[in-house]
C-alpha cells in the first residue's frame, strides 16, 4: 500500500491549500484541525477554515463565536515555529459581504432585504457548501496565508460539497426565472417549441403552489443579483480551477465503517473524473490491536477462568481482548475493500482516542498519530 | 445502568406511523428496517419509507434501488411483509399537479430541465410538504372494505438536526401560498403527525455528540408539540470490566501483577510488552465504558422509553437485520 505522507505534504511549501472532505460524522473538522497545528509548528504560516465545529473543539482553538476574519491562536502552552490562525464560517455573512462588496448601497440594501434572498442565503442546502469556497477563493486571493486548510459542511455526502456551487448557480440562474415569469419571452425558439404547451400550465401550477409573491420576489432577486456578478456560472467555474490548481491537495477522510467508505470511494472517484489533486484517504479512529494474543487463545483462557470462578479482572481483560480483535479484524476488511478498489490512493490511518478531542494537546496527539508512517 | 430500559410502552405500540431519526452514522436506516421487521411480525403489512433520496433502505436489504413505487422487500417471522417506498420529490410533485392540471408530456421535460428542483428551491418548505403528505397518504389508504393498508408505517426521517423542521408542516406552509390545492391537504397531514398515531423514536449512539444531539431534538420535538416515542440505543457494546475495576482502570490504574497472576492460573505466560499492550487497552476500553456511562445518565434526564440494539461485530446484512428485529420484539415491540 502507499502510504500518505501527512508531514511532507504539510513541509512542502507548493501545498497552499489543504481540503478536507468525507461524509458527516467522520471527523472532518477535528481532522482540519489537527493538520493545522501540525503544519504551524512545523513553521507553515496556516489557517483553517472550520465549518460548524463542536462548541469545545471551537473553544480550543480560541474561537467564540461565528466570525469571518481568522485570529491568531494564542494558547497557552502553544508557541508554534510557524503561525497559526483559524476561523469558524459564518455563511449569512459572507453571502452578506459578497453582496455588499459588489453592489452599490442602494441595490445592496434592496437585495439583503429580499425574503428570498433570505431564504437562500440561511437554509438553502447548497448555500453552506458554495460560502465555504467563496471564503476560500478570498483567503488564497489575500495571501496572508501560506497554507489554508479547509474543512467542509457537515452534509451526508462529501459529493455535495463538489455539486453545491452547481446547484446554486442553478438555482440562480435568471433563465429558469425567466420561464416561470413569462415562458414566452424566455429560451430559445427549440425550447420553447417543445414545452411551452406545458410550461403555461406548469408556470401557473407552480404559482399557486408557492404563491405570486415568492415568484416575484425571487424574479427581482435573481435579476440583481444577475447584474451583480456578472454571472454567477462564471464564479463557480473560477472556484473550481482554483480547487484543481496543483497547489491543492484533497484529503478524503471516513470512519471505518461501509457507509462512509462508499462515500470516499465515491468521492476519490469523482475527484479523478474532475482532475482534482487527491493527497490521500485518512481512516480516522481506528482500533488497531495492542497485544500481539490470537483471540482463540485469549477466549480459551478467558472461558477457563469463568468456569473456575477466579481472576475476574484477568477474564475481563482477555474478552475485552478479544473484542478488540475482532473489531480491528473487521476494520481492516472494510479498508481493504476500498484499497483493492483505488490501490493507487495514499492512506494514513488514524487511531481513535478513547475520549472526545476538545484541546490542543489532543489536535497535537491527532496530529502525531495522522504522521506516523 | 442508570437509564431504566422500560421497553416499548402501551403509548408508542398504538402509533401506526414511526418515524425514525437520529444523529448521521448513528444507524438510523438499519434502525428503520429493523422495527419494520419486528412491526411486521405475525402477519401484519408494514410500510418502510424513505425520504432522503440516498437509497438507503436497498442498501441494507441487497436489492435494486428502489423505484418510486410500493416494493416488497422482505417477509417477516411470522408471515408478515415488509414493502418499501422511495418517496422521489420530483416524481411527488407531479404526481400532485397531475391530479389538478394536465401536464401531459411536459412533466418529463421539465424534470429534465431542472424545473422542478427550482420549485422546490424557491420555497424549501415545499419538500417537506410534499414528502409528508405522501406519508399521510400511504398511512390513512384503506381497502375496499374500509382496512387500513398498512398496519404500520416506518419512516427513515431525516436526522435530528432537520427533523422538527421536516415534521412541522405548519411552519412550512408558511413559505406556500395561502390557497391551492398543497394547503387543502395539509390540515389532515398536521393532525396525523400531532395525534397519538405518530411517535419520533431517536436512535443514538452510547457517544457524547450523538447524546447530546438526542437531549435537544427530545426538545424540540416537546416545543413543536411533536411526540417523541422510544430512544434506541444502538450498537450497544457489552461492558467487560467488573463495575469497580472501570474508575481506576480509566485514570490508568490497572494492577498489571494482577492480570499477570491472573492469566498465568488460565495457563497463559506472555511477554512483557504483550502485556502492556493488554493492560493499553483495558484502559481505552475502561475510558469509554465511563463515557458511555455518563451518556446513559444525560438520557435518563429526557425520561423516554429506551430499546438496545447490540453492536453486531460482523457489520449488517440481510440476516443481521432479522437478528436485531428479534430483539427489538425481546424488548416488547409489537
Amino acid at each position: 500500500m502507499t502510504t500518505l505522507d501527512m508531514d511532507r505534504l504539510v513541509d512542502d511549501p507548493a501545498t497552499r491549500v489543504i481540503v478536507c472532505c468525507g461524509s458527516g460524522g467522520v471527523g472532518k473538522t477535528t481532522t482540519a484541525a489537527a493538520i493545522a497545528v501540525r503544519a504551524a509548528e512545523r513553521g507553515r504560516k496556516a489557517v483553517v477554515l472550520t465549518i460548524d465545529p463542536a462548541r469545545r473543539l471551537a473553544q480550543s482553538l480560541g474561537l467564540r463565536e461565528l466570525d469571518n476574519t481568522p485570529r491568531q491562536v494564542e494558547v497557552d502552552g502553544f508557541a508554534p515555529t510557524g503561525e497559526l490562525s483559524a476561523m469558524m464560517l459564518d455563511m449569512r455573512r459572507t453571502f452578506d459581504d459578497m453582496v455588499l462588496a459588489h453592489a452599490g448601497p442602494e441595490r445592496a440594501r434592496e437585495v439583503l432585504a429580499n425574503p428570498f434572498y433570505k431564504t437562500i442565503s440561511s437554509s438553502f442546502s447548497g448555500t453552506q457548501e458554495y460560502m465555504a469556497m467563496e471564503k476560500l477563493g478570498q483567503l488564497a486571493a489575500e495571501g496572508a496565508y501560506d497554507l489554508i486548510v479547509v474543512d467542509t459542511p457537515p452534509s451526508r455526502s462529501a459529493l455535495d460539497f463538489l455539486d453545491a456551487p452547481q446547484r446554486l448557480s442553478t438555482a440562480l440562474d435568471g433563465r429558469m426565472i425567466k420561464l416561470l415569469m413569462g415562458p414566452a419571452r424566455a429560451g430559445g425558439r427549440g425550447l420553447r417549441k417543445v414545452v411551452s404547451a406545458g410550461f403555461g400550465l406548469f408556470a401557473k401550477a407552480v404559482s399557486t403552489v408557492v404563491g405570486g409573491q415568492l415568484l416575484a420576489d425571487a424574479s427581482a432577486f435573481v435579476q440583481a443579483f444577475d447584474s451583480m456578478f456578472g454571472g454567477f456560472r462564471e464564479r463557480a467555474r473560477r472556484t473550481a480551477e482554483l480547487l484543481r490548481s496543483s497547489g491543492t491537495a484533497f484529503v478524503v477522510v471516513a470512519a471505518p465503517e461501509p457507509d462512509a467508505l462508499r462515500e470516499a470511494s465515491y468521492f476519490v472517484e469523482r475527484l479523478a473524473a474532475e482532475s482534482m489533486p487527491l493527497a490521500g484517504l485518512v481512516v480516522n479512529r481506528t482500533h488497531p490491536v495492542l497485544a500481539e494474543l490470537p483471540s482463540a487463545q485469549a477466549l480459551a483462557a478467558a472461558e477457563s477462568l469463568e468456569s473456575a470462578g477466579t481472576a475476574p479482572l484477568a477474564a475481563a481483560v482477555l474478552r475485552l481482548h478479544a473484542d478488540r480483535v475482532a473489531l480491528d479484524r473487521r476494520e481492516r476488511r472494510l479498508v481493504a475493500r476500498f484499497t483493492k478498489a483505488h490501490p493507487s490512493v495514499a492512506r494514513a490511518e488514524v487511531p481513535a482516542m478513547p475520549a472526545d478531542v476538545h484541546d490542543l494537546d489532543g489536535l497535537r496527539l491527532i496530529g502525531e498519530r495522522l504522521a506516523d508512517l | 445502568m442508570t437509564s431504566p430500559v422500560v421497553g416499548w410502552t402501551a403509548e408508542i405500540a398504538r402509533a401506526r406511523l414511526h418515524v425514525v431519526s437520529g444523529k448521521g452514522g448513528t444507524g438510523k436506516t438499519t434502525v428503520a428496517a429493523a422495527l419494520a421487521l419486528a412491526l411486521a411480525h405475525g402477519g401484519r403489512k408494514v410500510l418502510l419509507v424513505e425520504v432522503e433520496g440516498r437509497q438507503g433502505i436497498a442498501q441494507v436489504f441487497d436489492t435494486q434501488p428502489l423505484p418510486y413505487s410500493e416494493e416488497k422487500v422482505a417477509i417477516a417471522p411470522g408471515g408478515g411483509e415488509v414493502r418499501a417506498l422511495h418517496i422521489d420529490v420530483e416524481a411527488a410533485l407531479l404526481e400532485y399537479l397531475s391530479m389538478f392540471y394536465n401536464l401531459g408530456f411536459a412533466g418529463r421535460t421539465l424534470r429534465r430541465m431542472g424545473a422542478i428542483e427550482f420549485a422546490t428551491t424557491l420555497a424549501p418548505g415545499l419538500r417537506d410538504v410534499l414528502l409528508t403528505g405522501k406519508i399521510k397518504e400511504c398511512a390513512r389508504r384503506t381497502d375496499t372494505r374500509g382496512r387500513h393498508v398498512y398496519d404500520a408505517i416506518v419512516v427513515d426521517a431525516p436526522p435530528t438536526g432537520r427533523i422538527v423542521k421536516f415534521l412541522d408542516v405548519t411552519r412550512a406552509m408558511a413559505d406556500l401560498a395561502k390557497v391551492g390545492p398543497i394547503r387543502g391537504q395539509s390540515e389532515g397531514v398536521v393532525r396525523l403527525l400531532h395525534s397519538g398515531d405518530t411517535a419520533v423514536h431517536l436512535v443514538t449512539l452510547l457517544e457524547e455528540m450523538p447524546v447530546r444531539e438526542t437531549v435537544d431534538a427530545v426538545g424540540e420535538l416537546d416545543g413543536a408539540d411533536l411526540r417523541p416515542g422510544a430512544i434506541v440505543l444502538n450498537r450497544v457494546r457489552p461492558p467487560r470490566l467488573p463495575a469497580r475495576s472501570v474508575t481506576p482502570a480509566a485514570d490508568g490504574r490497572v494492577d498489571a501483577s494482577r492480570v499477570r497472576d491472573g492469566l498465568a492460573a488460565a495457563g497463559l505466560a506472555l511477554a512483557d510488552d504483550v502485556l502492556d499492550g493488554l493492560v493499553e487497552e483495558t484502559v481505552e476500553h475502561a475510558v469509554r465504558v465511563q463515557a458511555e456511562q455518563r451518556a446513559r445518565a444525560q438520557l435518563a434526564e429526557v425520561d423516554l422509553p429506551a430499546v438496545e440494539l447490540p453492536d453486531l461485530v460482523d457489520g449488517v446484512d440481510t440476516a443481521a437485520l432479522y437478528e436485531l428485529a428479534e430483539a427489538l420484539i425481546d424488548q416488547g415491540v409489537r
